[in-house]
Formats: C-alpha cells, sequence, structure tokens
C-alpha cells in the first residue's frame, strides 16, 4: 500500500509538521541525510507560498516506488488566486510580495522534478519528487 | 518557541534551539535589536546549529538582524551552519550577503573580538567603553 499523508497548511505550525513530515518520509524511502534537508526545504517554500498567497491549502507527501527505487512526491495545492505568469514567477528573483523570489525556483532546483499548474481565480497545484540517490 | 539569549560581556549569544516558525522568527528579530540597544551589546552571535531548515524566509529574517542590529553598533555573525543546510541554501539560491558568517560558537566569538580590537585601535574613544553597569564582564575576551 502507497504510503501518503495529506498535511493541512494553516498555519505557520504547519510550516514546520510539513516539514517535519517530509523529514520522516525521506528517511524512510532510504535518504541520505543531505536530501532529507533538500527535500525538508522545498516543502518549506511551498507550504509558506500556500499561506501566504491562498491563505490555506494542503501538502500531501507521498512515498513512492519505481523500479526498485524509492522517492517522495510532493504536492502542494491551494485554491487561492492562482498565477497569472507562471513563466515569471519561476524566475529568481520574482516576488509579488516583497520577498526574494527564489521559492518556486528554488523548488525546482532542490527537487529531481518540478512541475507546477496555476489558473487564475482557480489555485495552485505544485507536484515536485525527490528520488533516492544510488 | 522561546530562544534564550545569554549576554557575554559586550555581547549577546543567541541560542536557536529548534525549528522556528515564521512568527517565532518575527519575534527573534524584535527581542534581538531591542536587546541590542538596552544591554548596548557590540557583538551578536545568532547560533542555528539546532536549525534543520533555512528557507528563504528564514535566511531573509536573519539578514534583516544583521543589518538592523548593525545599525545599533553591534556587530552580528550566524554561527552553526551544517553542511547539509549550507548546499540547501545554495541550491535555493540564498545567499548571507553583507552577514558575517563563522563555523561555530568559538570562532564566532574569536570574529567579534577581532573586530572589536581592530574598531578600538581605528577609533579609540568613539563610543564609551564597556563596562557601566556592574553586571558587565570588565575584563574583555
Ligand atoms: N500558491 C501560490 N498561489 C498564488 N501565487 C503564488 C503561489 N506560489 C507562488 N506564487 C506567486 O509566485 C511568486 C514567486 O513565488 P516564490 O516562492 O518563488 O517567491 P516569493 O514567495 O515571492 O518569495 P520567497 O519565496 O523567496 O520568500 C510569488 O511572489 C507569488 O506571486
Ligand atoms: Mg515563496
Amino acid at each position: 500500500m502507497a504510503i501518503s499523508e495529506h498535511i493541512p497548511i494553516k498555519a505557520d505550525t504547519d510550516v514546520l509538521a510539513a516539514r517535519q513530515k517530509g523529514r520522516a518520509l525521506g528517511l524512510q524511502a532510504g535518504f541520505a541525510s543531505i536530501d532529507i534537508t533538500l527535500l525538508a526545504t522545498a516543502i518549506s517554500e511551498l507550504a509558506r507560498n500556500i499561506l501566504l498567497y491562498a491563505r490555506e491549502g494542503e501538502i500531501e507527501l507521498r512515498l513512492l516506488h519505481e523500479g526498485g527505487r524509492r522517492g517522495v512526491m510532493v504536492v502542494a495545492s491551494d485554491q487561492g488566486p492562482g498565477i497569472a505568469d507562471i513563466e515569471r514567477a519561476l524566475q529568481d528573483g520574482f516576488s509579488t510580495s516583497g520577498g526574494l523570489g527564489l521559492g518556486l525556483p528554488g523548488v525546482k532546483r532542490l527537487m529531481d522534478s518540478f512541475e507546477i499548474r496555476s489558473l487564475p481565480g482557480q489555485g495552485t497545484v505544485v507536484t515536485a519528487v525527490k528520488w533516492e540517490l544510488r | 518557541m522561546d530562544v534564550p539569549v545569554l549576554k557575554q560581556g559586550p555581547y549577546l549569544i543567541a541560542t536557536v534551539q529548534s525549528a522556528l516558525t515564521d512568527a517565532d522568527l518575527a519575534q527573534l528579530r524584535r527581542t534581538l535589536v531591542e536587546q541590542v540597544g538596552r544591554y548596548r551589546s557590540r557583538g551578536l552571535i545568532v547560533d542555528v546549529t539546532a536549525v534543520d531548515v533555512l528557507d528563504s524566509f528564514a535566511c531573509r529574517t536573519l539578514r534583516d538582524i544583521a543589518h538592523m542590529t548593525g545599525f545599533r553598533g553591534a556587530e552580528t555573525v550566524i554561527v552553526g551552519i551544517h553542511a547539509d543546510l549550507a548546499f540547501a541554501m545554495v541550491q535555493l539560491g540564498l545567499s548571507l550577503e553583507g552577514v558575517a558568517t563563522a563555523l561555530d560558537l568559538e570562532e564566532g566569538l574569536a570574529y567579534l573580538n577581532r573586530k572589536q580590537r581592530a574598531a578600538k585601535a581605528a577609533a579609540p574613544g568613539l563610543r564609551p567603553p564597556a563596562g557601566k553597569s556592574p553586571t558587565r564582564d570588565r575584563r574583555g575576551h
């Protein structure tokens, strides 16, 4: 059975909870400590974006098995305002909130795969996977 | 989550003991900026050895702390960024631009002491010597 967890993101303490669960799952997936830190950092950025831009949403964490390799999938979803220009949002330094604008492009670099779907007025779903090193 | 702040001679040492929420980080920033003024500190060490993740917001807050306390006459050193964290920060594209860092507490203190000596040599008497209050360590380090 696939292990999957849904963590509601509504408050800043939920960001820490999601990070901790991510760590635990990374450990289960046999990740090296460095990869666990990269995964936890990515989760932190995505959860914070949910809070900041959509106010609430959820992070789903799923343990993957594929061809004998383990990984952790992170799905961050919300029904907030969505992103009008995704390409710009993925550029280093682009921020509509006075932030560093490094969250989304950073997550892309921290994880092995990255996909974002967003529609203005409907919400945003970011899916990213990190695989066990072998 | 409260971050204990220790006064050691002319310096303050803040030891972050676990993961901090955004609200905790904002609180830490307020506390440190205030305490640097209250104790007329010349230096501030923020020890992040126990921190599991330094994401963009945490990094920005650390930078703010360093710059804000800088305006109040204290030099800030961030110590204890372990290797995994350093790697993650680089991947994220984060930098601690203009903020001093040191490997650990000891190195951080050594750095501040060097800075203090250099500042005294360059401008003796620019600031009154630390040690107005009887609790303050007069020997220096
Ligand atoms: N879940 C979301 N819903 C709506 N807009 C979003 C969402 N996530 C990101 N964005 C938009 O994309 C921009 C870039 O996001 P990114 O996380 O890269 O940077 P930031 O949040 O502005 O700053 P940082 O993450 O560095 O503190 C944001 O400023 C925001 O406009
Ligand atoms: Mg962000």
